[in-house]
């Protein structure tokens, strides 16, 4: 209606007007805002940051020293004498363990992907950007990775190296690159035909410049969201190796590893047995959901 | 058709041969000799030599590869440290006993997800669509190893309803599936390890769907008349592909997962001969089933592509 009313209108009406009021928000105010208005993201963020502070204070919080042994209090059900969620197999404060627990967790679940994404994000522009020859050979060796699943290629790594700490990371790194990798050059690829690209080449630019400027600015944001969801696959994985023994070695606090001794104990403290395992789960539902909000917000598909 | 099917396959050939590459170094990768575990501690070098020259440690590398390829190639996966059985052998019994939880895992997992996300993909925004977005985050977020250990508590120890562990007095031998006292140790390491890829696949499913039905031919099809259920039924064989991607990948991780699942039920198929090779530090039995399951999940990819064109004719041209 507006439309054919418009028509009749004398032609001044229709000379230049101020912009009308609404405020154009950038991208990363309008990827706030959005975050602002997703209430689900916002209350996991919240628990990611309470488990992280959580295992950065943990001397201050966890009640007892979570190496301490007890003979005669031994797998005690929740509630047991300020033992709020019982002990373990050795007498010691299953809080406190849990407490201290989360610090390797979370090692396990963020370092390897912060490394796969720096090597398979490097590995993935390059393929990408240069194309041909060298793009079949990177990601043709990729395709072989991806011919295991997942949790067998990071058993058999950190099975034949023998397990601890740094060869669980390590196996957990080697798992991450070749997807990382290809999202990276899946991204790289699309930017790379585009015709900004051709238009920085011709007034001058060097590869190092166009990477620099054009590709990775590109490139950051779907490879950052899929790191992002990969941290909780990450913890899955770490926790899986140590319940098989090949991650964390006692009596270092983990949750994978706390899981694989207390399940010995079933029959006894059924439910006791079952608290890393929920740590585990909540901690990696809660990175699942903030990784997800954040994809939304960013508005990236991958 | 017969040029794509001949084309995949030489395409998985290189694969292959690069799974074994992997496995073959696996040895390397283990610290020290890879004769230390064999040998006993108080062996003169003299007999390290023979033995080393026996099982052909001294040639190079390539070499040693090329041995080891022929001799796989040939069925043969060495010997198993702890047990001295042939390898092929262990692993064999052992898939088996995969095979029959994958046998009730895998049919179940895709038949109740596929079903799930199809129809909450149908009415986006129900409760049914919101309670398969929230179990594929549960899925996705899910220790199954921890589900294993919770279903025991519940079923096993507090209801005592469900053996816990094992396969049962008859053993793998004797195992009959429409026996209910064998069929009972089943139960939980089924819905274990079907879980997660019901979680997975539910929302693959429901996404693949709500996009296939935003496109404009579904629009032409309400136009020409056609009735609800014939749209839902071009929508759902147009989003096959996307979903059977998604079940290939899902029955490499059922594979893979296994290891933990079995571990947790002592169930004695490939996983658990997986976890204890790596107790025993047995590399042979290790390198075996991992080659194995790996090729396994190679060839399951190259099925799964193959059923894709099959059923969308577009892929074949790319």
């Amino acid at each position: 209606m507006t439309d054919i009313a418009a028509l009749d209108q004398p032609l001044e009406t229709f000379a230049p007007q101020a912009a009308p009021a609404t405020r154009v928000r950038g991208y990363w105010r309008s990827v706030l805002y959005r975050l602002r208005h997703d209430p689900v993201t916002l209350v996991f963020a919240a628990i990611v940051l309470c488990i992280v502070l959580a295992a950065v204070f943990a001397p201050l919080l966890a009640p007892f020293d979570p190496y301490k042994e007890s003979v005669v209090s031994r797998l005690k059900p929740f509630g047991w004498k300020e033992h709020w969620l019982g002990t373990d197999e050795l007498g010691r404060d299953m809080l406190s363990r849990l407490i201290y627990g989360g610090r390797v967790s979370l090692l396990m679940g963020v370092m390897p992907v912060l490394i796969a994404t720096i090597v398979g994000g490097l590995l993935g522009v390059i393929g990408g950007f240069a194309g041909g020859r060298v793009n079949t050979v990177i990601m043709r060796a990729m395709d072989v990775f991806y011919a295991f699943p997942s949790v067998l290629l990071a058993v058999a790594i950190a099975g034949a190296m023998g397990g601890g700490i740094g060869n669980g990371m390590l196996a957990l790194t080697l798992v991450f690159i070749p997807p990382m990798c290809r999202v990276a050059e899946t991204a790289t690829t699309q930017v790379r035909a585009l015709d900004y690209i051709e238009a920085a080449r011709a007034t001058g630019a060097g590869t190092i410049t166009i990477i620099r400027y054009h590709v990775l600015g590109n490139v950051l944001g779907p490879v950052c969201i899929y790191a992002s969801s990969l941290v909780s696959v990450s913890i899955l994985l770490a926790s899986g190796l140590s319940f098989l023994g090949l991650g964390v070695r006692p009596p270092t606090p983990d949750w994978g590893l706390m899981l694989s001794t207390l399940r010995q104990s079933i029959y006894v403290v059924p439910f006791v047995c079952a608290v890393p395992g929920a740590a585990i789960f909540v901690t990696s539902i809660s990175f699942n959901l903030v990784s997800d909000g954040l994809r939304a917000a960013m508005d990236v598909r991958l | 058709m017969t040029f794509y099917i001949a084309r995949r396959m030489l395409y998985a050939i290189p694969i292959a041969f690069g799974v074994s590459l992997v496995c073959f170094s696996l040895v390397y990768l283990a610290p020290g000799d890879p004769l230390q575990t064999v040998m006993p501690p108080d062996a003169t070098a003299e007999t390290i030599a023979i033995v080393k020259h026996a099982y052909g440690f001294d040639k190079p590398i390539p070499i040693q590869y090329l041995m080891w390829l022929g001799h796989v190639l040939t069925g043969d996966l060495g010997m198993s440290i702890s047990t001295r059985r042939p390898v092929i052998r262990e692993v064999i019994d052992a898939l088996s006993n995969t095979a029959l939880l994958a046998t009730f895992a895998v049919p179940l997992a895709f038949s109740l997800g596929y079903t799930m996300g199809a129809i909450a993909g149908c009415l986006p925004g129900r409760w049914l669509d919101r309670l398969v977005t929230g179990t594929a985050v549960i899925g996705v977020s899910l220790p199954n190893y921890w589900l294993g250990i919770v279903l025991v508590v519940v079923f096993a120890v507090e209801l005592a309803a469900l053996p816990a562990t094992g396969m049962g007095p008859t053993g793998s031998a004797n195992f009959h599936i429409l026996d209910w006292s064998c069929a009972k140790y089943l139960v939980l390491p089924v819905m274990t390890l079907a879980m997660i890829p019901i979680g997975i696949l539910s929302r693959t499913t429901r996404a693949a769907v709500a996009e296939v039905r935003n496109q404009d031919f579904v629009l032409t099809l309400r136009a020409k008349g056609l009735s609800e259920w014939a749209v839902i039924r071009h929508v759902l064989k147009n989003s096959l592909p996307q979903v059977m991607a998604v079940m290939g990948l899902q029955f490499g991780y059922l594979l893979g997962g296994s290891i933990l699942v079995e571990t947790v039920f002592t169930w004695p198929g490939s996983g658990f001969l997986l976890s204890k090779a790596i107790i025993n530090r047995d590399v042979p039995v290790l390198q075996g089933t991992i080659l194995s399951l790996s090729l396994i999940f190679v060839a399951t990819n190259l099925i799964v592509d193959l059923l894709q064109s099959m059923v969308d004719p577009r892929i074949r041209r790319t």
